[in-house]
């Protein structure tokens, strides 16, 4: 009797312990999901801003240290990098014809020195973004073509009147550079910006010490309660990657928020093991080569398809992806987003065919048709950057010599280079394209020809490769004006097809592969395909 | 001694001059501008006309006469202009670097004179025995090694073994005393350590060519002290070519050591200079040199002076 009765306290002892224990892992679990507020974040930033003012600038240099001072109209979602949600706009309609969008602003928004924020800041900022008073730099003016008015009515409504329908205008107004700036401020000297601080992000500005440190701190007047999570931030700039590396290896940065390379990535994972955690994503940047057409033999549509032809990028992205930050293998736009080519059909594009040999092979006959004869010579551009375009250089050149082509690289840093690739003294050149978002418009505009009925202006001036072609401009219209996504695709598969495979303009080479490896106490924060997105901060939690 | 000061300042005159003329068209002969560095090379698509109203903004449209009598009234003025690049003051951008450049420098000195003069005594006293083998060992090893792969190699055995990194941020000396050392000395080692082998060298070499004069000589006959003869006539003569060494060797890096400041992540001149070149900021790399070259020709002003002192045979007329 009594050893069934301490059997039976011994099970119950059991049972109320496993249930404890439960609870006490549940809780544990839980509590490590959920945000933690404290801390700061300290990250590592490979350069430094040239100037504050987001709206002229373009490097990630500009964005990592200073977005988190800055709300903008509309954002990528962090979560989600194909879904755009409202910043400062509460929520927006857009007319039946397209040609007007209007934003509800939020309420009780407040800069950093206590101000409002009304409908007429954002009218001011967009002001001095499509259209800049004389002397005022603006980056991205080229991108709102489409524009013809920005006008705020009242307080808390912003409305945009359009020229013309344009698909890509919810994405152009969530970009990352489009800081919503004071329109006193602006009223007085358009060019404060470049040198001070004054948004409605959810991150104050401390201090900024040039060539070593920039500091945040929270914003308690943050408009989205509860966020931010941190108590601050700190940016150091590190220009040398092996000093970016042993950083975050000391653990003196978190996190870098650009990429490291495959060898950097394995090394901190085997030095850090569990401490690291690392995510990667397709990155919305690409190498291509752009043959110059006002050179012979390069003015022959055969020649510039041997070109491609001689390419194994399948093979190329397991040889490259294991050395470098190129990995996915794609049309014009990133791989795996909602408009990029499935695999199924671009295998049928020069340059894509999964058997190298008969691609090769066609490669050979089309440059003997054109009169090609074997070990012909030419120069390719490149650029002196080591990574990727040094190993990606070295992989062309390799890929070329198959089909008989004896190709000299000729590497020479920004400056030179770019006045090679402007003037048109090269053969077959090296270019580039980073994306801020994963959006048609933006990332092919650079193929354009010439000008086009949508900009009576002209985009030729990005147009390295000397080539005219109206149908492919006109397919760039169509595309962009098209409402339907449906019908969007279909010419973005038309304009991919003229350019990479009928006419072979220029040539995607391989698209950039982002790796992030950060310290597994920082959480909130997912990789997206662009290093300008996510960095406002306001998600990001430290765990410990 | 007066006259000779005031002309050797007065020629520092003509030989800034000709360093600003040179270096004025120097940096205009490289390839591409910085217009095209900032725009272009991030990838991103920019317009022929946004280009020309930057270079039109910076004064790059201008003559080059013009820019260059407008750079030199502004240094009549003291005012060096803007940074091309970031728009700051060049006064500025060179003062947040100078004050690390010129720790790193003095440190890197004290290391390597504390190291040199002794080693390099100490090997002519004992010349061709172990002690000597010894320092030329550890001197040649200096010269031998570059400083930045010793820097490489602390912080790589810190990281290893002790899971410690130096601090990534410079925090000046009044601030914390601590942060600033444990952050300034591993380079001032990797770099004394390499400056040191130099001095030594010259100051083994110095020691063994005095010890051989007849004045020497004459001092041990005359049953002076040896401890006194070593440091009142030899050490003090033979410190004549340690000077000149040691001076030219701060004047260097005070702006060259590039690699040793991006291997410690170090906001020095160094650097600085590097990227200004890169990025073509015309104003800043004109402002650079002429300071480097005035460090120098300062630099050696003084040690000609100090020639003067330590060798009373030396007199300037």
């Amino acid at each position: 009797m009594a050893y069934r009765h301490a059997s039976r306290l011994i099970l119950i002892l059991c049972l109320g312990l496993s249930l404890a224990l439960g609870v006490t892992l549940t809780s544990a679990v839980m509590a490590q999901d959920k945000p933690r507020y404290g801390g700061e974040l300290v990250f590592a930033v490979p350069a430094e801003p040239p100037s504050f003012d987001g709206h002229r600038e373009n490097t990630f240099a500009v964005i990592h240290p200073i977005s988190p001072h800055y709300s903008l109209l509309l954002r990528v979602d962090p979560e989600d990098p194909n879904k755009i949600i409202g910043d400062l706009a509460e929520s927006w309609t857009v007319s039946k014809d397209g040609l007007t969008y209007t934003f509800k602003i939020r309420k009780g928004v407040k800069f950093h020195d206590g101000s409002l924020l009304t409908a007429k800041d954002i009218k001011a900022t967009y002001d001095k973004i499509i259209f800049p008073p004389a002397g005022v730099a603006s980056e991205r003016k080229g991108a709102y073509a489409a524009v013809e008015a920005v006008e705020a009515p009242d307080d808390q409504t912003v409305r945009f009147r359009l020229k013309w329908p344009s698909a890509a205008m919810l994405s152009n107004l969530a970009s990352p550079w489009n800081y919503i700036y004071k329109a006193e401020i602006l009223a007085k000297d358009p060019h404060w910006y470049e040198k001070n601080i004054m948004g409605t992000g959810p991150f104050t500005f401390v201090e900024y010490a040039r060539g070593s440190h920039w500091v945040g701190k929270k914003n308690p007047d943050y408009w989205d309660k509860g966020r931010p999570y941190l108590d601050g931030y700190r940016a150091l700039f590190i220009r040398d990657t092996g000093a970016r590396v042993n950083a975050v290896r000391g653990e003196r940065a978190f996190i870098e928020f650009r990429s490291f390379n495959p060898a950097r990535r394995d090394d901190l994972v085997k030095a850090l093991g569990p401490r690291i955690t690392v995510q990667e994503s397709a990155w919305d940047c690409a190498l291509w080569f752009t043959p110059n057409h006002e050179r012979k033999p390069f003015d022959d549509p055969r020649v510039r398809r041997a070109l491609t032809l001689a390419l194994d990028r399948w093979e190329g992205s397991k040889v490259l992806s294991k050395i470098t930050i190129v990995k996915e293998v794609g049309g014009v736009i990133v791989p795996g987003t909602p408009f990029a080519t499935p695999e199924a059909e671009l295998v049928k594009l020069a340059g894509y065919w999964k058997d190298p040999e008969a691609s090769r092979k066609e490669a050979r006959r089309l440059l003997r048709e054109a009169g090609v004869p074997d070990g012909f010579s030419f120069t390719f551009l490149n650029r002196a950057i080591p990574e990727p375009y040094e190993p990606l250089g070295i992989w062309l050149l390799d890929q070329w010599r198959k089909v008989g082509l004896n190709v000299t690289q000729k590497t020479l840093e920004t400056g030179p280079f770019y006045q090679d690739l402007r003037g048109g003294t090269f053969d077959v050149s090296i270019d580039f394209q980073c994306g801020f978002i994963v959006e048609p418009d933006l990332d092919i505009y650079k193929f354009q020809s010439g000008p086009t009925t949508a900009d009576p202006k002209g985009v030729s001036d990005a147009n390295y490769g000397r080539y005219k072609d109206p149908v492919l401009d006109e397919l760039y219209v169509k595309q962009s004006r098209a409402v339907d996504s449906e019908e969007r695709k279909k010419y973005i598969r038309q304009f991919e097809k003229r350019l990479l495979d009928e006419q072979a303009h220029q040539f995607i080479t391989l698209w950039w592969h982002r790796i992030i490896p950060h310290l597994s106490k920082v959480k909130g924060w997912k990789v997206t395909p662009s290093h300008y997105l996510n960095q406002q901060l306001d998600t990001v939690w430290l765990s410990e | 001694m007066r006259k000779y000061i005031l002309r050797r300042l007065l020629l520092m005159i003509p030989t800034l001059l000709g360093v600003a003329v040179i270096i004025f068209l120097l940096v205009r002969v490289v390839p591409g501008d910085i217009v095209e560095m900032r725009y272009a090379g991030q990838g991103a698509f920019v317009t022929k006309d946004l280009l020309e109203k930057e270079r039109a903004r910076l004064g790059l449209d201008k003559p080059l006469w013009r820019q260059f009598l407008e750079w030199m009234w502004g240094i009549l003025r003291f005012d060096f202009g803007s940074s091309m690049w970031t728009g700051a003051p060049i006064t500025h951008e060179i003062a947040i670097r100078f004050q690390l450049s010129l720790q790193l420098a003095l440190m890197a000195t004290t290391v390597a004179v504390l190291l040199a003069i002794p080693l390099g005594t100490l090997a002519a006293l004992r010349q061709d025995t172990w002690v000597d083998y010894v320092v030329r060992v550890f001197s040649i090893a200096g010269l031998a090694v570059p400083s930045f792969w010793l820097g490489i190699l602390m912080i790589l055995t810190f990281l290893l073994f002790f899971g410690w990194l130096p601090p990534m941020v410079f925090t000046p000396l009044w601030k914390n005393p601590w942060e600033n050392l444990s952050q300034l000395i591993w380079p001032a080692l990797a770099v004394g350590y390499r400056y040191s082998a130099v001095s030594t060298r010259m100051t083994r070499s110095a020691m063994l060519e005095v010890l051989r004069e007849d004045y020497i000589r004459t001092a041990r006959a005359k049953g002076l002290v040896e401890k006194l003869i070593l440091t009142r006539h030899a050490l003090k003569n033979a410190m004549l070519p340690v000077f000149t060494v040691i001076g030219l060797e701060f004047a260097f890096l005070l702006g060259g050591l590039v690699v040793t400041e991006q291997v410690f992540n170090l906001n020095g001149l160094g650097l600085l200079f590097v990227e200004s070149v890169s990025r073509r900021d015309y104003t800043l790399v004109q402002a650079l040199v002429l300071l480097v070259a005035f460090v120098y020709v300062f630099v050696n002003f003084f040690v000609d002076l100090l020639y003067a002192w330590v060798d009373p045979r030396i007199r300037y007329q």
